[in-house]
């Protein structure tokens, strides 16, 4: 009777409005066998901490398109921690300047996709990450 | 490192219990993980189930369905909204809702989108989304979506919507659960023959006729009223159209004995973006939960849900007990017969459930 399956967020924090990325790994990730979980555009970083609570994900995936990645990813990360999700992984795509990755790294995203990543990649990385981590669980 | 078999099962019950506890005393956390225990019945989650089972049975339950993009997920966002405002006389109710998608036939993943539409609930806690893929169910709601709303109904929240997959016309799974139910319906999907086909029409207890701004609603609504004049047939004894039952077995009515008499189902126009007419909806859920209280009809279909619940997981349990007392070469040398077209699968059911009587069962 038992049935996991890998849970995903994917959302939109900010207020750039191109969300089409956001809906091929949704689709891919569905694809692959995941649940996704999809809030849409212009989300705050309470809200998203706040779904991925709700929603007991085991991975969220952040698209960013504006450039304010550096200013919402480690707050959506800080609020997971405070909210007792230190566990959920956290994904980045979109655009990132290369200079910015440590930084993300360093403030806990798991792992950041840039444009014309295969898909692929995307499933492999969180079937890996959520596959560690119930291996230490 | 390899536990015992009985320190696993203390183990489980103990999770269960500290998440149960957590959950009662109000963290969201703890109800959220234990919701994911529940959906995956997991041996935590059943042990979590039977802890909090004392505890539910207080919260509203309301059901809400209807066609795909008629705007239910929309409906149900201002209608929590309608709930949670402070007002004159009125204390604000601690709201639920269970949001259910389909999962995709093929890689058993699913795309679950209810929550872009109930943005507006974000910061509130007193309320609480879960989305849900049906993972194959085909009755608008996933397996265990019963079992998901009576983890929060223990958890205190009082009014709890539970929205199914965009349905079609035989998706009425949601009637046994919920004690009110929502039907949704928006202009141009259907004339008057579709109104008087039978399904989900007959579950309404509330028709909102959403997009009402739209051309057509006249017509909708017509067709929707004569529907209603033609029978408010006696749905309350239907058998469950999912579960084809062997020969002999007596039907499991969805509800027992007598329906009470005297709800006739109002038929509301929304326009649920602007919300429009949203507390004309509200208006009637309540006006339909004192119906129930007042009428009996309110224990009436709870113990209808708690047996055919009862009667759910008899039968698996009958299933699964059964296969293991059965020797898988058994199994296998009965499906070879079958294959040989040598014996029919009744021959094949009523051989092997013989054997098994006799204690052969080898």
């Amino acid at each position: 009777m038992s049935e996991r399956r890998i849970r995903v967020l994917i959302a939109k924090p900010g207020l750039d409005g191109h969300d089409r990325g956001a809906k091929v790994v949704a689709r891919a990730l569905r694809d692959a066998g995941m649940e996704v979980i999809y809030t849409g555009l212009r989300q705050t970083p309470e809200m998203i901490a706040e779904a991925a609570l709700q929603e007991d994900v085991d991975v969220v995936g952040l698209s960013i398109l504006s450039g304010a990645h550096m200013l919402l990813v480690p707050r959506v990360i800080e609020l997971l921690r405070a909210n007792g999700l230190g566990d959920v992984g956290v994904f980045i795509g979109g655009i990132i300047p290369e200079e910015d990755i440590p930084a993300l790294m360093a403030a806990g995203v798991q792992l950041v996709y840039g444009p014309g990543t295969p898909t692929d990649a995307i499933v492999d990385g969180i079937r890996r990450f959520v596959q560690s981590k119930t291996a230490t669980a | 490192m390899a536990l015992s078999e009985p320190t696993r099962e203390l183990e489980r019950s103990a999770r269960a219990e500290e998440l149960v506890e957590a959950l009662l005393e109000g963290d969201r956390r703890a109800l959220a993980r234990t919701l994911t225990h529940v959906e995956n019945g997991t041996e935590t989650g059943q042990a979590a189930l039977s802890l909090l089972f004392p505890r539910a049975g207080n919260a509203h339950l309301v059901g809400v369905t209807g066609s795909p993009g008629t705007g239910k997920s929309t409906l149900v966002n201002h209608l929590t909204l309608h709930y949670r405002q402070r007002r004159e006389g009125y204390r604000p109710k601690r709201v639920a809702v269970v949001a259910v998608d389909p999962s995709s036939p093929f890689s058993g993943g699913a795309v679950l989108g209810d929550r872009v539409r109930m943005r507006d609930l974000s910061g509130d806690p007193d309320v609480f989304i879960r989305s849900m893929a049906n993972r194959g169910a085909l009755g608008g709601l996933a397996r265990s979506t019963a079992a998901v709303v009576q983890v929060l109904d223990a958890a205190g929240y009082e009014l709890i919507f539970i929205e199914t997959v965009g349905a079609g016309q035989s998706e009425v799974d949601v009637a046994r659960l919920a004690h009110t139910t929502l039907v949704v319906e928006a202009p141009g999907l259907g004339d008057d023959i579709q109104a008087i086909k039978a399904g989900i029409l007959e579950i309404a207890d509330v028709l909102v006729i959403n997009k009402a701004d739209r051309p057509g609603v006249e017509n909708t609504e017509r067709a929707l009223h004569s529907m209603l004049e033609l029978a408010r047939p006696s749905m309350n004894l239907f058998r469950d159209p999912h579960c084809a039952e062997p020969e002999g077995t007596p039907a499991i009515s969805m509800l027992e004995g007598e329906p009470a008499r005297g709800w006739k189902p109002p038929i509301l126009r929304t326009v649920a973006i602007f919300k429009t007419g949203v507390e004309a909806v509200a208006a009637a859920i309540d006006e339909h939960r004192a119906y129930l209280r007042e009428t009996g009809e309110w224990k009436r279909r709870e113990r209808a849900r708690i047996r055919a619940e009862v009667d759910a997981l008899l039968q698996a349990m009958l299933v699964s007990r059964w296969r293991e007392t059965v020797a898988p070469e058994r199994l296998e040398r009965v499906l070879a017969r079958l294959m040989d077209r040598e014996i029919s699968p009744n021959q094949a059911v009523e051989l092997l459930l013989s054997d098994d009587m006799r204690g052969i069962g080898r």
